[in-house]
């Protein structure tokens, strides 16, 4: 690897951590909202290019560390954080709430503590670095990222100006933490310097917390708040494991921490709880719900396709070191009760975004699954899973903005006729939830790569994934036979919708799509190289497997285009309604004279299947499961 | 050597596509016979005498000569497609491929076939497409423990390689192969699991999922029953590797048992069978890989 070479990589990390930033400053001083929309297309642009140069010219590195300093950098991060716990403590203060108060004075002291007391030997030989997997995550938060940026901009000025003036336009603010949350996000995934991850991590908390308040009603705050605890919480983890590292093995990098081997298990699993309350999972997964009052593209952004993926991120860091240790069961066992958990309630659910949500949360269940099981087949298919999953899902939420914005409701049961009254809109939720458990879909294949990996690695955690994949198969369905349904007549009206929204709709669906027919060639350019060490055929996608796949996806798209425009001749009657049809479809003449309607409404399941009681159930379990994790990584009890 | 492997690897080629072409021809043969002595056998126990045993053929070529009617001109599509995936399914189990793949492609088809009934829109279609998807999560889980049973049995989640393997899975799978046959009535849609779609007109559901199809559609959803029924069975055969004699007479002894609880019980509710087929799933089937799993 030349030094030109090596430099050039640098120059482009640097700049697609620092450009988002420096981007959000400028987009914070536009006062005009229409030339800040202009520049946040130009912004979003410009990031999406630059990771996806990165990705394409330098793919074919293994992995390189990077050994940038700056003093003034890390004096900005030392303030930084002061500053950020300054303002949590403040707004705590303000709105009365004891907990994150109490939480961010330990994390604070801690780390005060902590920089006073051994600053001068903090140093890193290499604060950055970049690997195949940070490759990946950088490509996912660059393309998808961008474009929900792009797609925020049509959003929130309808949501201002149409859906809720009674709401103060702050939209300065919500470009300003959108993009300075990107930066993070880069951050997150190139640094090797453990101080400089856990200050991108605590922004990325920061922005959450402030973008779920964003509309400033008591629910919105409350729900803003829940999160910032949980997400503190975890960041007292994050920092207990960095000093406890530092104490034992002075060292403060991810490389060279990976690099110890089983030695210290504790830093592990403490960067395991902390990643486990950043990717939602039980028994912290109920600010994720909390988060759904966020503006859609803050739920498709943070809560889906990105932050939450920071947490996943950093279990697939430590997954080798987590594979065949009973930390790293427990790991699994959180994923896997979180998995099942969660997808039984999706069910029971007919806000379209808390099915959404709970989809999410189990996946990411899957993923933090995979990490614990940790053998390079379960890893393959955790990142897998963080491929699919965020496309995916970006998409589904994207589409169920505009729907929402278009119905005034996010219901479910309110999508009657979807297929006729907004035909592209309900086409892209339909390509969006196959993409999450069809096959020839994204998600099919990263759930068959692992059930493959479990049945190799520990058979009997497969009925998680058997019984989950069921109750997954059922929610999903029935909403897209609600879409598909037309129980009445209805004229199309799909205006209004904006440009930028359309555009970012178009491309996830086409990426949904692209991903499922190119997934070999990412898989053999980018995760296997990552996971094996080399390109080996992976026992599940032979060759054969993915024709299949390929020639099955031939067939779902051609039954896209088979659907008829025009008439071909059939008779075309009224449904069946056991009495003579009346006018409408959905309503028949009774007897005496009385005129009879019906509605049709999908099963929930809620005795069976309720969020209150199953969740109770998954809390309990899970914080047990917990709770012997931690204590099986205390070295003075083992 | 090698050359020996390389003429092997043509002949198992080979062979396969033969397989699949057969299906392809004598499948829907195959399941029209089985549903005619089906019907024959049924009415014998009800103390019938029964239609001939060529009347599902009938039926069918009856079907095609009626008039196309629709309720929206779209419709007919979601069949085509669930019967292209059917056939595609056994296509690829007859070649002798992944077991999951073929169970996800048989999964994609039953979702063409549901979101059918919901594109009917009239209230028995969308209640028996909902019912047809409980069934499905009824199933399901069930259906998966087996591939993940002949993989541990096996070593291989090909079916061309099940079954040539010379071990007999049910040795090591007899909670499992109990738990299949369990849910194969709900597969088959044998009473007292055929909540979607009955056999038998006239009940509250009229005639669930396919009531708005009618003539040359409903024609091709017969037909795409009869392409389900040899690869369906042909899981019960999988259960006996090589010893194909054996296998091809259990599988005849589980379908007459299908047909028999098929006229001994009532219909039976969703609940019960959700929660049946789960727990037969969780005891005899996950109970069977935990102790495969023990046995290492």
């Amino acid at each position: 690897m030349t030094l030109a070479f090596l430099i050039m990589i640098q120059n482009l990390v640097l700049f697609l951590i620092g450009f988002p930033a420096l981007a959000a400053l400028i987009l914070a001083g536009v006062p005009n909202n229409n030339f800040r929309n202009r520049l946040v297309w130009v912004f979003g642009l410009i990031i999406l290019v630059v990771s996806v140069v990165l990705v394409v010219g330098f793919g074919s590195i293994s992995s390189e560390m990077l050994s940038f300093h700056s003093k003034a950098l890390e004096k900005v991060m030392f303030y930084g954080e002061w500053v950020m716990s300054l303002l949590i403590l403040v707004l705590s203060i303000k709105h009365k709430k004891l907990a994150p108060l109490f939480l961010v004075v330990i994390q604070t002291s801690l780390l005060t503590w902590f920089e006073l007391g051994y600053g001068h030997q903090l140093e890193a030989a290499n604060n950055l670095f970049v690997d195949k997997l940070s490759l990946v995550m950088a490509l996912i938060i660059g393309v998808i990222g961008s474009l929900i940026c792009i797609y925020a901009v049509g959003y929130m000025k309808e949501f201002h100006e149409k859906q809720h003036p009674e709401i103060k336009d702050r939209r300065a603010l919500f470009f300003f933490i959108l993009f300075f949350f990107l930066s993070a996000m880069f951050g997150i995934v190139f640094s090797n310097n453990l101080m400089w991850l856990f200050f991108f991590w605590e922004v990325t908390t920061l922005s959450s917390f402030l973008l779920i308040g964003y509309k400033q009603n008591e629910e919105s705050i409350n729900n803003a708040f829940r999160a910032v605890f949980m997400n503190l919480f975890g960041g007292v983890f994050f920092a207990m494991a960095i000093i406890y590292l530092f104490l034992t093995t002075n060292t403060i990098e991810l490389n060279q921490m990976l690099g110890l081997g089983g030695l210290v298990m504790l830093p592990v699993v403490f960067l395991s709880i902390a990643g486990m309350t950043k990717a939602a999972q039980m028994p912290f997964s109920s600010w994720l719900l909390g988060a759904m009052v966020a503006p859609t593209p803050v739920s498709a952004l943070l809560h889906s396709s990105t932050m939450v993926k920071a947490g996943v991120y950093l279990l697939i860091r430590v997954a080798p070191l987590l594979g065949g240790t009973l930390a790293g069961l427990l790991v699994a066992c959180v994923g896997g009760v979180t998995f099942i958990i969660t997808s039984f309630i999706a069910i029971s659910q007919s806000d379209a975004k808390k099915v959404l949500a709970y989809s999410t949360i189990a996946n990411l269940g899957l993923i933090v699954m995979c990490s614990g099981i940790g053998t390079p087949a379960a890893i393959w298919a955790a990142i897998l899973l963080v491929i699919f999953h965020a496309i995916a899902k970006g998409l589904l939420f994207l589409s169920v903005g505009v729907v929402e914005h278009k119905l005034h409701s996010r219901d479910i049961e309110s999508m009657d006729n979807l297929i006729i009254k907004m035909p592209r809109l309900a086409w892209m939720l339909l390509v969006g939830m196959a993409g999450m458990f069809l096959a020839p879909f994204g998600m099919l294949i990263s759930k068959w790569a692992v059930l493959k990996a479990l049945v190799d690695a520990n058979p009997g955690l497969t009925v998680v994934l058997i019984y989950g994949s069921a109750a997954t198969l059922f929610f999903w369905v029935k909403w897209m036979g609600k879409i598909l349904a037309v129980v009445q007549p209805e004229k199309t009206d799909e205006t209004g919708i904006s440009r930028s929204e359309w555009t970012a709709l178009y491309a996830l669906v086409t990426a949904t799509i692209a991903v499922c027919l190119t997934f070999p060639l990412i898989s053999r350019l980018m995760i296997e190289p990552f996971v094996f060490g080399s390109s080996t055929a992976t026992t599940i996608l032979t060759r054969g497997n993915s024709l299949i796949m390929i020639i099955m996806m031939g067939f779902v798209i051609l039954f896209r285009f088979s659907l008829p425009k025009k008439d071909e001749g059939e008779r075309i009657v009224e449904t069946y309604l056991s009495g003579l049809n009346v006018d409408q479809r959905n309503a028949y003449s009774a007897p005496l004279g009385a005129t009879k309607s019906f509605i049709s409404k999908n099963y929930y399941l809620s005795k069976y299947f309720g969020e209150k009681n199953l969740s109770s159930i998954g809390v309990a379990t899970s914080w047990l499961i917990v709770m012997l994790l931690i204590g099986s990584s205390l070295p003075w009890l083992v | 050597m090698a050359d020996c492997y390389v003429i092997n690897r043509e002949l198992i080629a080979m062979v396969s596509i033969i397989m699949g072409l057969l299906y392809l021809v004598l499948g829907p043969l195959f399941g029209g016979l089985v549903t005619g002595l089906d019907r024959r056998i049924s009415a014998r126990m009800q103390g019938r005498f029964g239609p001939p045993i060529l009347q599902p053929f009938y039926d069918v070529l009856k079907l095609f000569e009626k008039e196309q009617i629709v309720v929206r001109r779209s419709q007919n599509v979601y069949v085509y497609f669930y019967l292209l995936f059917i056939v595609f399914t056994g296509v690829l189990f007859f070649m002798g491929e992944d077991l999951l793949l073929v169970i996800f492609s048989l999964t994609l088809a039953a979702i063409f076939f549901v979101l059918a009934g919901y594109k009917g829109g009239s209230p028995f279609s969308i209640i028996g497409a909902e019912r047809e998807l409980l069934q499905m999560m009824a199933y399901e889980p069930m259906v998966l423990m087996m591939a993940v049973g002949m993989y541990m049995a096996t070593k291989s989640f090909y079916v061309g390689d099940i079954v040539t393997s010379p071990a007999m899975p049910i040795m090591l799978l007899p909670g499992i192969f109990i738990g299949l046959t369990y849910v194969l009535t709900i597969k088959l849609r044998k009473s007292p699991f055929d909540l979607s779609t009955s056999h038998h007109g006239h009940q509250e559901l009229v005639k669930g999922i396919t009531t708005e199809y009618s003539g040359p559609a409903l024609a091709l959803i017969e037909i795409a029953h009869f392409y389900e029924v040899p690869f369906l069975v042909g899981f019960v055969f999988l259960f006996f590797g090589s010893h194909w004699l054996l296998g091809l007479l259990v599988c005849a002894a589980v379908y007459f048992l299908e047909i028999l609880i098929d006229n001994t019980f009532a219909r039976t509710k969703w609940q019960f069978m959700v929660a049946a087929s789960w727990v037969v799933a969780a005891i005899f089937g996950f109970g069977n890989i935990i102790i495969l799993s023990l046995l290492g």
